[in-house]
């Protein structure tokens, strides 16, 4: 069973996995992504059976377009987006920051709310010239966390996998500054008589989920 | 329309990167020429390199040689007061990278040889060994050029690994025309990745037919 999983997921899902099919016989593999480009491919028939989505419009758009069943979909998770690298947003324009990175807000959603932070904060004009694109959350993590780009919008539940001494300086947004990042998954067509991928859909709701969900640094629905 | 600068820039990348190859490529492909030393296979095996490693491969170490936190990108940071990754000068670090074995090897063909050769004659004729290359031995290897200069060109028009791992994707700066038509194929702006792509493969194209049709009309070397 494959699960297509949008990149800022993908720690907490490596964790439900084990969970997972240590409740059951079934395997998992996952497909790591930015929520946009796993869109992209499953429009052209990839061999997904379940779509974790940072985002609520991509799994919508696939039951509009009968890729995905209607009745599946629901939200798994909140994301959480943080500023890494510094405890204070104002830093953003000064010039020890020479690059900020934050995913490709076309593809990926902790890149838009990133991009809405920024303009809420009044920070667009001075940060245009220092912004980075990584393909997905994962890449722009990685630009942070290899002393490439001094800091990034990256989600919690990096962060968390980091550990608090590792993590270093970092700092939350407030709900007001962008969109809640409403991930929704969402059980692919193909996979609609499928066990394996039915039972995860219904364990991902179960209580030893939720909880795995939420030690990653997720709001639960 | 697509915008096209994304074009233009992937245009200055392999022209600067053709030119920095032609500069360091010309005498390092001349000293492989004729050198017995026993080194020769070292460096020939490190300068192939890029022809089999994964792109993935050079732009992981670039990525890390480039940070601030290194010393290399340190010190370039230091220097200049710019970082070398997503910069246009740090794509041009990668290519020359991942395009030199497409510089050397062909002017390295060139220069064995008959070009030794007739440079041994010209050295027995008393002329001064540079003078003697710029006379004999260059117009000799125009074919060797010729292919080296546009096949060095052509692979970075179609580099992508490289610069998707270090580039950051910054319009005017880093953002080439295959990282465009790669992010308008994920966005699915198929008409845009369509023009670009087009684009792309007439200029690839044209460029190679040029080169395949100068070589017939001059032979490997050719005779003065």
């Amino acid at each position: 069973m494959t699960v297509a999983v949008a990149a800022n997921f993908k720690i907490a899902l490596d964790s439900l996995e084990t969970d997972f099919e240590a409740r059951t016989d079934y395997k998992l593999e996952a497909v790591v992504g930015s929520t946009g480009k796993l869109y992209a491919q499953i429009t052209y028939g990839a061999p997904y059976d379940v779509f974790l989505a940072a985002d609520q419009a991509r799994p919508i758009r696939l039951v509009e377009k009968d890729l995905a069943a209607a009745q599946s979909r629901f939200t798994y998770a909140f994301g959480r987006l943080v500023l890494w690298g510094t405890d204070d947003p104002a830093a953003l324009a000064t010039s020890d920051v020479k690059r900020i990175a934050i995913a490709n807000p076309e593809l990926a959603p902790y890149g838009k709310a990133a991009k809405q932070a920024i303009s809420e904060l009044n920070l667009t004009e001075a940060t245009a010239p220092k912004l980075v694109l990584g393909e997905n959350v994962g890449q722009a993590f990685a630009f942070v966390s290899t002393g490439n780009a001094q800091v990034g919008f990256v989600s919690e539940a990096q962060i968390i996998s980091l550990g608090e001494t590792e993590a270093g300086l970092s700092w939350r947004p407030s709900a007001d500054l962008h969109d809640p990042i409403a991930q929704d998954a969402v059980l692919l067509k193909r996979a609609a008589n499928k066990a394996a991928a039915i039972a995860f859909m219904d364990y991902l709701g179960t209580e030893p989920a939720r909880d795995i969900i939420a030690q990653n640094g997720y709001a639960l629905p | 329309m697509p915008d096209l600068s994304s074009l233009w820039l992937t245009a200055r990348l392999a022209l600067v990167t053709t030119l920095v190859l032609l500069v360091i490529g010309t005498p390092l492909a001349w000293w492989l020429a004729q050198t017995r030393s026993r080194f020769k296979p070292v460096i020939e095996a490190l300068i192939a390199l890029p022809l089999v490693l994964p792109p993935t491969v050079l732009g992981f170490y670039l990525l890390i040689a480039m940070s601030p936190n290194a010393p290399f990108g340190g010190f370039w940071l230091q220097a200049t007061g710019d970082t070398l990754s997503f910069s246009f000068t740090g794509l041009v670090i990668g290519s020359v990278i991942y395009s030199f074995p497409f510089m050397i090897q062909p002017l390295q063909t060139a220069f064995e040889g008959p070009v030794q050769q007739a440079m041994r004659t010209a050295a027995s004729l008393r002329a001064p060994r540079l003078d003697a290359f710029f006379s004999v031995a260059a117009p000799m290897s125009i074919r060797g050029f010729v292919t080296a200069i546009v096949l060095s060109f052509a692979h970075t028009l179609g580099e992508f690994g490289v610069v998707l791992m270090v580039g950051g994707n910054i319009p005017d700066r880093t953002r080439v025309a295959s990282i465009e038509i790669y992010e308008n194929v994920e966005t699915l702006n198929y008409a845009d990745a369509h023009a670009l792509s087009l684009i792309l493969l007439i200029v690839s194209f044209i460029t190679l037919f040029c080169v395949f049709l100068f070589n017939r009309r001059f032979p490997a070397h050719v005779r003065l």
